[in-house]
């Protein structure tokens, strides 16, 4: 997981929305008592590392954004010229695509199948806990570790098409990771590999909230497995499936590790992501700027889907 | 009700099958990174290694100067280990202090703090690149600490938050009957309960910083400093398709992760699933 990548989707925690009605009188006491537990410049190193390693340099990259700065120095103010060339060129709007493409197979497929593993390992089994611990075991691993093994894996004379081969499946044997028709679908299996015992998890701790009486109730009144998962189940876990899938999609919004071990972004940036696209542009390149203003695109993407995420658990909170 | 039932028998099994063939990859890591060079192109990763041979791993911890798995390894340990610290000291009483001081100022600064969580490192690349070039800190692992700590800042913020808020005031206002100071109250009573949030911490950010690539890559190439995965990268960029040794360094890199999973693999669960949930 690159950089941040696990931070979780931040909810405004509900103790603090109710601290806020109280009386005036109630609130200064416990400002009194409160001033003296704890000292407000205790706070001032941590918040003036936070206001420059992510509110300065944010700025500051918004603005490097519409230059043609080289690393070195800035010529001059290019306006939107760098974002004309990300949402006109070929190459940024394959890296466009890419990323969505990504992103969105990632978060269902993701979700669907964390989901159903959690819901199968949630009780009578006695093998559940070694299970989730070697299911979850790949969410700890570098994804360059683990990129590295599917790579392999995907080889033309790898596993999966000896695999193939052996059941007589010769018609769908590739390489993988060399056709621009698989790569990116490639890039997935190993993202989905990685990251269901992540959505397994929070889908248990999910499934522990959902209580088995209310299952019971319904098995009594004959509902089949199916109809209690779609209607008692999976209702219950709405705030958890929102969580869940902000996480995985941001995740995959801001994808590196994989594509970069996997494939560089080939063959010929078939392959590339926002993120690849971001290092090659600005590191190998030295286009500071338009790799600048391709991150703020992808900024306002992820911006946009937390945003969504606040309004859908604030929905939830209003029933 | 729900009880073992034959259904039940029935979704063991294919849990248990299902299972088999998700680990089936590092099955053949481990199969692999035990062969011969030769037996390791040649053969299909489903032949079980015959010879069994070291060689795999005696070339892996012979890599010198930036494949050099050792240094790497020593450079992933230093800047994990004082992100980890930085992360606990400044986190927790950071959090500790937005948590108990309820002004408008306070609440302002814990929703910015919250804020940057989301905020995608790639767009602060640019700026914190030449930044740390300026003040000479671009290659260094003080320069990692800094920059990992001040990354991850609003996670540990977050997760501590969690627990501060929770705190019961009881003890901290009877240790000032007694007359304690304020910082001694922190560090003696509130720091100490702190304990499952300080593990959160350390696991969440323990294993972010050692398996990134990403940000190291950028801030680290071709210096000393080169962390595990960044070795890991340029080695096997080095090696073409020498699949034995590839695999042995990538062995050699998870084990400190995999010892530690093994032996808090719940810890490791619950965090994940109760840091996301918040």
């Amino acid at each position: 997981m690159s950089g941040a990548a696990l931070t979780s989707p931040a909810t405004p925690p509900p103790a603090e929305a109710s601290a806020r009605p109280s009386p005036p009188s109630s609130r200064s006491g416990r400002r009194l008592s409160a001033s003296r537990v704890a000292a407000w410049w205790w706070s001032l190193p941590a918040l003036v590392v936070v206001a420059l390693v992510h509110y300065a340099a944010v700025v500051a990259g918004a603005g490097y954004a519409f230059t043609d700065f080289n690393g070195f120095r800035v010529r001059s103010f290019v306006g939107w010229a760098n974002f004309r060339e990300i949402f006109t060129g070929a190459a940024p709007l394959t890296a466009l695509t890419n990323t969505f493409v990504i992103a969105i197979s990632f978060l269902v497929l993701t979700n669907v199948i964390g989901m159903a593993f959690a819901v199968a390992l949630n009780r009578t089994l006695k093998t559940r806990y070694v299970l989730r611990v070697l299911l979850f075991a790949p969410v700890v691993l570098s994804p360059l570790a683990v990129s590295y093994v599917w790579k392999f894996l995907f080889q033309q004379t790898g596993p999966i098409n000896q695999v193939l081969g052996a059941v007589g499946l010769e018609g769908l044997q590739r390489t993988w990771l060399g056709d621009p028709g698989t790569v990116v679908p490639a890039i997935i299996v190993v993202m989905v590999w990685q990251h269901v015992g992540l959505t397994m998890v929070i889908y248990i701790a999910g499934l522990a909230n959902v209580p088995v009486e209310s299952e019971e109730a319904a098995a009594i009144d004959g509902a089949g497995p199916f109809d209690r998962f779609r209607h008692v189940t999976l209702p219950a876990l709405r705030p958890t499936v929102v969580v869940a899938s902000t996480l995985i999609l941001v995740q995959g919004l801001r994808v590196f590790d994989q594509v970069q071990a996997l494939t560089g972004g080939g063959p010929f940036g078939a392959s590339d992501t926002l993120a690849t696209s971001i290092y090659k542009e600005t590191f190998v390149n030295g286009r500071f700027g338009f790799g600048a203003a391709m991150a703020l695109v992808m900024t306002v993407l992820v911006l946009i889907c937390a945003g969504v995420q606040m309004l859908l658990l604030r929905e939830k909170g209003d029933d | 009700m729900f009880r073992y039932s034959k259904g039940t028998a029935g979704r063991e099994i294919g849990m248990v099958l299902v299972t088999l063939v998700f680990v089936l990859p590092l099955l053949i890591l481990l199969n692999v990174s035990l062969k011969t060079s030769g037996d390791s192109i040649a053969e299909s990763g489903f032949t079980l290694a015959d010879p069994v041979s070291g060689s795999g791993f005696a070339e892996a911890v012979g890599g010198e100067g930036q494949y050099s798995l050792l240094r790497g390894a020593i450079n992933s340990a230093v800047i994990t280990g004082g992100t980890v610290l930085v992360l606990i000291a400044l986190g927790s009483i950071t959090a500790f202090t937005l948590t108990r001081i309820t002004s408008r100022l306070s609440r302002v600064a814990f929703g910015a703090v919250l804020l940057a969580i989301v905020l995608p490192s790639q767009l602060s690349l640019v700026p914190l690149y030449s930044g740390m070039r300026q003040l000479d800190l671009l290659g260094t692992r003080t320069g990692m600490v800094l920059l990992y700590s001040g990354m991850l800042m609003p996670l540990a913020v977050f997760l501590y938050s969690g627990f501060t808020r929770s705190l019961l005031k009881e003890y901290e206002e009877a240790a000032q009957m007694e007359g304690a100071g304020r910082f001694t109250i922190f560090s003696r009573i509130v720091f100490p309960l702190l304990g499952p949030a300080t593990g959160t911490v350390a696991i969440f950010a323990g294993l972010i910083v050692w398996n990134d690539f990403f940000t190291s890559l950028v801030f680290l190439n071709g210096s000393d400093a080169v962390t595990l995965p960044v070795v890991v990268y340029s080695f096997v960029g080095a090696l073409v398709s020498k699949w034995n040794v590839v695999f042995a360094a990538v062995i050699l890199s998870m084990v400190p992760i995999l010892t530690a999973y093994v032996f808090a693999q719940k810890q490791f669960m619950q965090g994940f699933a109760g840091g996301v949930k918040g």
